[in-house]
């Protein structure tokens, strides 16, 4: 029989307070607390309600990892409180948690913040399936285990927000739409029943779009259901090539320009490369080019130094190509 | 200890735009005895752009890359954060996936050539924490760097996802404190800075298609290394180098506030303590000009 140890250990938490009805500035509790392995953060936020100041507001309800309504930041990280435990936290970052809201700039009271972007941004992007629905059907629409598995678990998704508040793009442009809704976009778009025909244009909107995420997998590191939205985000990206959806503008140029310059050099010629994705809007980059130029920082393409075997290289482009542009 | 020997994949930046990453990293090399052999048959590994577009094609093309790797018998050895996730990703994915891997087969085949999975692939860096050892560093350093305050700046793509980043080294590494390259810092003598973002994005991939954004980035990157005393930044990664290097006025003015800081490849810190004189290390390379040497 194996047997189980509870482990107790004292921990200063910094518990981040702020009534936007009554405060002009957040501030920070100091407290301390001993906290047994047992526990999740969600225990956390109960006992600081509970034993230390009732009016400290939080959101939660399941307490089962489904609703997404407890996701908070622990030392900057976002997490599901019901799902992560505490010693995880403090195996992460030490004795020393700063407990705050997932978007800080949005903070209501305490942890409680306007979630209405995120819930905006989710909308615009049809998280729903689109279909005509016949009244009286004669035979069932089946869905295959393969068709189903092409969803790649994007149907997992509990809203929480975890990703869409450490997504760093989200922090500087409140017009992106976000991992979590590119993630519900690519669910629907990618069910073989779905007929929408405005949802992947509306994801390909210019400063809103697939096309600005910096692929920084902040989103994958977060996601409390595992569901690693940047890999849909790529997919949609896969997606306009493959459905021949894909506009051309800088960033779908920039993608083909990859293939373009592996097939002709194996390695990339960087030069022509952002000459072929920005079009005559090169101008812009001239007074970085010209500095980097006079630091020997830019080959030019008569310069550059070829992969041995080539033939190889563009034998394989050709044979294993599987998208047009 | 025998002779440590890898297979180096340079990417295409250390060819081109970062020059002073390839001759510091020879140079660097040089002086711990670690041999390095170029895989000049290399193709680019796509950096995710190419992902975008055709993602079986970049199956095909890093998997041909590994395989000369393998036909060395050697680990590869990444100098860029993204050519490292990419190959890396290319290897899980195909470890973990039989019929994909017999579809890539069947293209290479094409070209006399097999992937088998034999080969481990890991980033300069690590190579040097899990292989060489950093104790063996501190024992190397000539000339240590104890007046200088080193804001590192890690590059995302070394540190997630961390699940697949922690297969591909032995030191273990969280993606929220990561210490390698504090600890290489600390090996060379300096003082390591504590700052937010030295786990952030410097925006790279996305300053074609949104530059306001990207910029907004490197500037609170560098921003805050300054904020924290920094004397100049670090990083393991040479497209961060690019953006924080090359991009200051647009990062300025992105941020509404000048911002500039020396940054050094990892491979040039290191070669600074070691004894590599600057021209080995490429120094006259930066567009931000490395004023303390």
């Amino acid at each position: 029989m194996s047997t189980h140890t509870i482990t107790t250990q004292k921990v200063n938490f910094k518990v981040f307070r702020f009534n936007a009805d009554e405060d002009y500035l957040p501030y920070y509790n100091d407290i301390e607390m001993e906290v047994t392995s047992e526990e999740v953060v969600l225990d956390i936020l109960n006992r600081i309600k509970w034993d230390h100041d009732g009016s400290f507001s939080y959101r939660r309800s399941c307490r089962h990892g489904i609703c997404g309504a407890c996701a908070i930041k622990v030392n900057g990280r976002s997490t599901l409180a019901c799902k992560e435990r505490i010693n995880d936290m403090i195996e992460l970052f030490g004795n020393e948690l700063t407990i705050e809201p997932l978007s800080k700039k949005r903070a209501i009271k305490d942890m409680v913040i306007d979630k209405g972007d995120f819930w905006q941004k989710h909308e615009a992007l049809e998280p729903y399936l689109v279909s005509e629905v016949e009244e009286h059907p004669e035979s069932e629409h089946l869905v295959t285990p393969q068709q189903a598995d092409a969803l790649l678990d994007s149907d997992l998704c509990i809203q929480c927000g975890a990703c869409h508040y450490a997504c760093p793009v989200v922090e500087v442009n409140d017009e992106f739409f976000g991992p979590a809704a590119f993630a519900a976009a690519y669910r629907f778009s990618a069910d073989v029943r779905d007929e929408s025909e405005t949802r992947v244009t509306t994801a390909n909107a210019e400063k809103q779009g697939v096309w600005d995420c910096v692929k920084c997998f902040e989103c994958a590191e977060v996601c409390p259901k595992e569901i690693n939205p940047i890999e849909k985000i790529t997919k949609l990206h896969q997606m306009y090539f493959t459905d021949g959806k894909a506009e051309s503008n800088v960033a779908t140029r920039h993608a083909v320009a990859f293939k373009n310059s592996i097939a002709k050099n194996g390695v990339l010629d960087e030069a022509t490369m952002v000459l072929y994705a920005e079009g005559p809007a090169i101008v812009k980059h001239i007074p970085v080019a010209l500095k980097m130029l006079t630091k020997g920082k830019i080959v030019p393409p008569w310069g550059i130094t070829k992969s041995e075997n080539l033939d190889e290289i563009k034998t394989l482009v050709k044979s294993s190509s599987t998208a047009k542009f | 200890m025998e002779k440590l020997k890898y297979a180096l994949f340079t990417g295409c930046t250390a060819k081109q735009s970062t020059p002073e990453q390839m001759s510091s990293t020879m140079a660097v090399a040089d002086k711990l005895g670690i041999e390095l052999v170029e895989l000049t048959e290399a193709s680019c590994c796509g950096a995710s752009h190419l992902q975008d577009y055709d993602e079986f094609l970049s199956l095909v093309l890093n998997a041909r890359n590994i395989a000369y790797a393998e036909e060395k018998g050697l680990t590869m050895v990444t100098i860029c954060n993204t050519c490292q996730l990419n190959t890396a990703m290319t290897k899980h994915k195909l470890d973990n996936d039989a019929d994909l891997k017999a579809q890539v087969n069947e293209k290479l085949k094409e070209v006399g050539l097999e992937y088998k999975g034999t080969s481990q692939i890991t980033h300069f860096l690590y190579a040097i924490i899990d292989d060489f050892g950093l104790d063996k560093i501190k024992e190397m350093v000539k000339t240590p760097l104890s007046q200088f305050n080193i804001a590192p700046f890690y590059g995302c793509h070394n540190i997630r996802p961390s699940e697949l980043q922690n297969k591909t080294h032995k030191t273990a590494e969280s993606a929220y404190r990561p210490t390698s390259l504090d600890d290489l810092i600390i090996a060379c003598g300096g003082e390591s800075v504590e700052y937010e973002e030295k786990t952030k994005c410097c925006g790279f991939h996305a300053e074609l298609q949104a530059p306001h954004t990207a910029a907004t980035l490197t500037g609170n990157a560098i921003a805050g290394a300054m904020d924290n005393n920094a004397d100049w930044m670090v990083t393991p990664c040479p497209l961060c180098h690019l953006k924080l290097d090359t991009q200051t006025k647009h990062a300025s003015e992105a941020i509404g506030r000048e911002v500039a800081l020396p940054v050094l490849h990892m491979q040039q810190m290191l070669g600074l303590a070691l004894g590599c004189t600057p021209s080995e290390l490429g120094l006259k390379h930066h567009v931000t000009k490395v004023d303390f040497v």
